[in-house]
């Protein structure tokens, strides 16, 4: 079953906290903001982009694409789909920093992490971390959920 | 139903994967004349430079071939192709029948016209065996010259630096990245890899690899024992000793990297009536002018979407995703190839690159937008035609280039909002709502 | 510019150990309090323009944000309080009016505060609702003299009727002074609570149209958005004379305020300013609203009831007679502690009298008319709980009108700045961006859950009672007393002296 965060345009604030909750679930201290914020020195990037022009806004996320651009075009093998999970998953130690995912993702939802050797980060749905994607659990609007999808969704 | 597959490299394994989808069960038998499971090529520079070993060179993992019932030749080149009797002629003399055919034998490098390229200590950079003998032959303090200033060069350049070496990058063009870089582009890049240590020798034609006389060997004992403590590479006759250019300028050197890029394996089709161009031609479904016979990958002409030809695109996205159709349309199912596009991305000691589709084609036809901010090394360019994206270039800032690469790909008219496009912030917001709602991959 | 000798309200303090520099706060702040400062690489606050809303308090991930009063004060002075001199400086600056928004907060009595409820003991059995139904229904209309059976079955048809699951409903607010999000929350919260919502007098926007099931529409004085539709779209049209937070005031939305939104709501080009003049200039005398109260009977072929809304004033119970025998089939009535989305703060504050008073005065006069059939009585004016809801319909109410409790429900936060359309909580504004932050689903979750729990309390106090439906309830005073009341007051809002 493929699964992916969806967002509601029209409830959405641009508060960011969506940004700070995945920080913090990707983090050292994955249930707490304040020390992922103030003691984890390799503290992550957001999985998450906030995109925002004048009152529209939105948080963009990989879309766990059926037909994944950016897992075709790896040149290493590192990202893959996940077919129990459902999800687009990148292996961090394979992972060699070409960015040619980045530049095949038509959403650009894969981001460069922070340090000396980055490497490719995207949304993988808090598996393995939390129940629910930090970012959706935390909307303090609603703005996002967690959608399944079949095939052709 | 035998499926055969010719190539164990992106192509090859997209059609493992190809045919999986569509067929679980018949066999496929995967032939390749490099010994090791499928690797991937890319990483090469990353292996000699150190940053990763052999165990994580695998562009699969290692159960890949178990779980797609694919049975391995490996260590095993094919001859030639009897199209006739449906028959893949092995080095070990072997037939091997397929009711299925995928070439998917890559590419070679071009031998450049340089006299003395069998000597001792030139090196392609190709294949895991190139770098798996280069890494056993380079130290920190050796002098290397790359000769190619184009991806591969540019990437053995930088594993090489980063090792210690002193390298030296020569080429014809007088810029570096001349296939897919404008003049402003290369400059940028240029300096961002002198800084980081890389010396360029641009615009004249490296004619002549020079290897150490057989003299050295009488040399003054000192000498030599200078040169074994200093040097640390064994002194050995015939031995790569210097560059040479047109005006006779040479370079002292201990290994020469040969990196002026590929041409396809088109050795193996020699005399089976498949047809050829600068590749082998294929159409939308991957398949050659023999059914039953599909080509994919580097080794394969096909459609390019933006220049809208037929054309070589020797890029790994492109083999995987040919790959992948050819297999699925080879076991029975129907999927059609919508076209690639050049499609590059690399980073040079930390300054990314992208570029795609025509990034540096001036041509009257063509609207080019560009901004450039040499001091921080960024630069965007933006080509279009009849007003919608068809190339771009992204130096040093790449984040959500796949965006561009989407607005290529789906067409999109950009006209009115194109300076839009060279902004670093440039996202998905900014597409017209109704392109915005319907964004999916066309 | 000479210096300004207003100084801050509030403080806003930032715990440094706790703030992560996200800046969420930054962007929460309409009116600018947070923002980040590239030298010094953290987010700062400027306590100035701090209004107390609590957005950013509520929105901080780490809790690093309190906000305090200002300790600064004048000298002690029991005359000349800090809000006194302030407004001095304030209004020797502007030289403008003192605007205001939500309800009265100045230290007059709340009379609810000084009725307690009755409950049984031994003599009647108090009733339990978690197992025994306690009634909540409610209809609002006028209900005929007496009523004829003809094989059965009613010889004529009764008046329209509101039907109420619970008897309390959203008050007007129109669209312009709250956000199209905060109507539809308040709407679809209706819809599921079975009772009404009030759109004001800014008319019905297009948006709204799957809620007009349950919609009062409001004929005001400015007749904004008034048409065959939108009084066809109306389960009962109210026609409003007053307001409790403003009576004998107008209303003006300046034409900034009318962006192309509220201009197709408001049926007004736009930029142009939407003035409600002061009185109806076509209701001078009880014979003119007579006129407009048929004219709209007519015109939607007597199928919906239509209500007269007044303020709560002196002479409030003649009022009421009149509008009754005018033809209003209910009243709604604003009491003085009614909210605004704007007012003068001196009418807002001055001007008006309590609804419990009101609300006495009215249902006796009426009843000593013999004419309290005739209409159903709902009131306004800062209910603030469901212990409100009980004792207004003891006193006489047949259902509350609730505005400032419903717009809580939805995340105000009662700092009172609903004039400057930049609320933080989405409400009080027309801002596209602001007005997101109000997501109607969960204001309409939250509405609801709000009724829901005061009707559940509802019916315990009933129960306490041992009434087992509202209706028992209604006028039924004897279920009051008062405490630290003058015999004055008791005598007004006919209620005995707790002991007596
Ligand atoms: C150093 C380097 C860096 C690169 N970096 C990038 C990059 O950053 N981005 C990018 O997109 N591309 C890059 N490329 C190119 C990319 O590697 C190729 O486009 C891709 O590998 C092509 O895949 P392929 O399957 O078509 O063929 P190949 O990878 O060339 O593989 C060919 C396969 O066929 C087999 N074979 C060949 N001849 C025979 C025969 N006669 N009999 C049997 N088997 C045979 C070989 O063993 C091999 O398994 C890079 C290449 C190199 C060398």
């Amino acid at each position: 079953m493929r699964r992916r965060v969806v967002w509601k345009e029209e409830a959405c604030i641009g508060c960011r906290l969506c940004e700070v909750y995945c920080v913090t679930a990707h983090s050292r201290y994955p249930g707490d903001v304040l020390k992922a914020f103030k003691r984890d020195p390799d503290r992550p990037v957001p999985r998450v982009v906030l995109e925002e022009k004048g009152p529209v806004s939105f948080a963009l996320s990989c879309r766990q694409c059926e037909e994944p651009e950016c897992v075709k075009s790896c040149l290493t093998g590192a990202l893959g789909v996940d077919p129990a999970r459902g999800v687009v998953v990148v292996d961090e130690q394979h992972c060699i920093g070409c960015w040619t995912c980045i530049v095949a993702c038509p959403w650009g939802a894969i981001r460069p992490s922070r340090g000396e050797q980055p490497v490719a980060i995207k949304c993988d749905l808090c598996l393995g971390r939390l129940g629910i994607p930090a970012c959706v659990g935390n909307c303090p609007n609603e703005a996002l959920q967690l959608q399944e999808c079949g095939k052709e969704g | 139903m035998q499926y055969v597959i010719i190539g164990n490299s992106a192509a090859g394994i997209g059609a493992v994967e190809g045919i999986r989808r569509v067929d679980r069960a018949n066999p496929i038998i995967l032939v390749a004349d490099e010994p090791y499971p499928t690797y991937s090529r890319p990483l090469i520079s990353y292996y000699l430079e150190g940053r990763i070993e052999e165990t994580g060179m695998g562009y699969r993992p290692p159960g890949f071939y178990t779980e797609n019932g694919v049975t391995t030749r490996l260590e095993t080149k094919v001859e030639r192709i009897d199209t006739e009797l449906g028959q893949v002629v092995l080095d070990t003399g072997e037939l091997l029948p397929y009711d299925r055919l995928l070439l998917a034998a890559g590419s070679r490098p071009v031998v450049p016209p340089i006299k003395g390229i069998d000597t001792e200590g030139v090196y392609f950079f190709n294949r895991f065996d190139d770098v798996r003998a280069l890494r056993s032959q380079v130290r920190h303090g050796c002098r290397a010259a790359v000769v190619g200033a184009g991806l591969t060069g540019l990437k053995a350049a930088e594993a090489l630096a980063h090792l210690g070496l002193r390298v030296t990058v020569a080429d014809i063009s007088p810029f570096v990245l001349s296939t897919i870089l404008d003049a402003t582009g290369a400059e940028i890049v240029r300096g961002h890899l002198e800084e980081s240590g890389v010396h360029f020798l641009l615009g004249t034609p490296a004619v002549g690899v020079t290897g150490i006389p057989a003299a050295v060997a009488g040399m003054k004992d000192e000498w030599k024992n200078l040169k074994e403590k200093y040097r640390k590479v064994l002194v050995r006759e015939n031995r790569v000793d210097s560059l040479v250019f047109t005006d006779g300028f040479a370079v002292p050197v201990d290994v020469v990297i040969l990196a002026t890029g590929v041409r396809p394996n088109l050795e193996i089709v020699e005399g089976s009536g498949i047809a050829v161009n600068q590749g082998i031609l294929v159409d939308e479904r991957l398949q050659t002018n023999i059914p039953g016979i599909y080509a994919a990958g580097d080794i394969s002409e096909g459609w390019d979407l933006v220049t809208r030809e037929r054309r070589v695109i020797a890029t790994l996205p492109n083999a995987y995703k040919q790959g992948e159709v050819a297999g699925i349309n080879m076991a029975g199912g129907n999927a059609e190839y919508p076209g690639g596009m050049q499609m590059n991305s690399v980073n040079f000691f930390g300054l990314s690159i992208a570029t795609a589709g025509l990034s540096n084609v001036d041509d009257p036809a063509l609207e080019v937008v560009t901004r450039v901010d040499s001091a921080h090394r960024v630069y965007r360019r933006m080509t279009l035609r009849d007003g919608r994206l068809v190339g771009f270039i992204c130096i040093g800032d790449v984040g959500r280039a796949g965006i561009l690469t989407a607005l290529i790909r789906n067409g999109v008219p950009v006209g009115g909002w194109e300076e839009r496009l060279l902004e670093g912030d440039f996202g998905i917001i900014d597409l017209p709502v109704e392109v915005r709602r319907n964004w999916q991959l066309a | 510019m000479a210096i300004s000798m207003r100084t801050a309200p509030y403080r806003v303090h930032r715990d440094p150990d706790r703030c992560i520099q996200c800046q969420v706060c930054v962007r929460q702040c309409a009116n600018g309090v947070h923002r980040w400062d590239d030298e010094e690489a953290e987010v700062v606050s400027e306590d100035r323009e701090c209004v107390n809303c609590h957005r950013c308090v509520v929105y901080c991930p780490t809790g690093a944000l309190t906000i305090s009063r200002s300790p600064l004060d004048y000298a002690a002075n029991a005359n000349w309080r800090k809000p006194d001199i302030d407004q001095i400086y304030l209004q020797s600056e502007t030289g403008g009016t003192l605007l205001t928004g939500m309800g009265n907060n100045r230290p007059y009595p709340v009379y609810w505060d000084h009725l307690l409820l009755n409950a049984s003991q031994v003599t009647n059995p108090s009733i339990d609702p978690l197992r025994e139904p306690v009634e909540l229904k409610t209809l609002l209309g006028r209900k005929p003299d007496s009523l004829e059976l003809k094989k059965g079955t009613l010889a004529e048809p009764v008046p329209p009727q509101l039907e109420l699951e619970v008897p309390v409903m959203f008050s007007a607010m129109s669209f312009g002074s709250i956000s199209l999000n905060a109507q539809k929350a308040l709407a679809r919260a209706a819809i599921d609570l079975g009772i009404y919502w009030n759109c004001g007098e800014g008319g019905l926007h297009p948006e709204m149209d799957p809620y007009t099931g349950r919609v009062i529409v409001q004929v005001a004085s400015g007749r904004f958005g008034v048409n065959m539709d939108y009084l066809n779209a109306g389960a009962a049209i109210e026609i409003k004379i007053g307001q409790g937070a403003k009576p004998g005031i107008g209303g003006h939305l300046p034409g900034e305020k009318v962006g192309p939104e509220v201009s197709v709501t408001r049926m007004i080009p736009v930029g142009s300013d939407a003035i409600s003049p002061a009185p109806h200039h076509d209701i001078y005398s009880i014979e003119d609203l007579r006129q407009l109260i048929y004219s709209l009977k007519e015109a939607t072929e007597y199928r919906k009831p239509v209500g007269v809304k007044i303020a709560a004033v002196h002479n409030v119970a003649a009022i009421a007679s009149g509008s009754v025998r005018a033809g209003a089939d209910y009243l709604a009535i604003d009491g003085f502690r009614g909210g605004t989305g704007a007012a003068p703060l001196r009418i807002r504050d001055n001007v008006g009298i309590p609804i419990e008073l009101a609300l006495a005065a009215v249902d006796s006069r009426l009843r000593a008319e013999g004419i309290r059939n005739q209409v159903s009585l709902v009131v306004a004016g800062s209910i603030r709980n469901s212990a409100d809801v009980v004792k207004a319909i003891a006193l006489g109410a047949d259902a509350v009108y609730i505005g400032t409790a419903a717009l809580i429900s939805l995340g105000c936060h009662m700092c009172q700045k609903c004039y400057r359309g930049k609320c933080n909580w989405g409400i009080a504004t027309t801002d596209a961006y602001l007005s997101k932050r109000l997501n109607p689903e969960i204001g309409a979750r939250r509405a609801a859950n709000l009724i829901q729990a005061w009707k559940h309390e509802i019916k315990e106090m009933l129960g306490g009672m041992g009434i087992n439906a509202i209706e028992s309830l209604r006028g039924n005073r004897l279920a009051l007393r008062g405490v630290n009341l003058t015999s004055r007051e008791l005598d007004i809002l006919q209620v005995k002296a707790a002991g007596e």
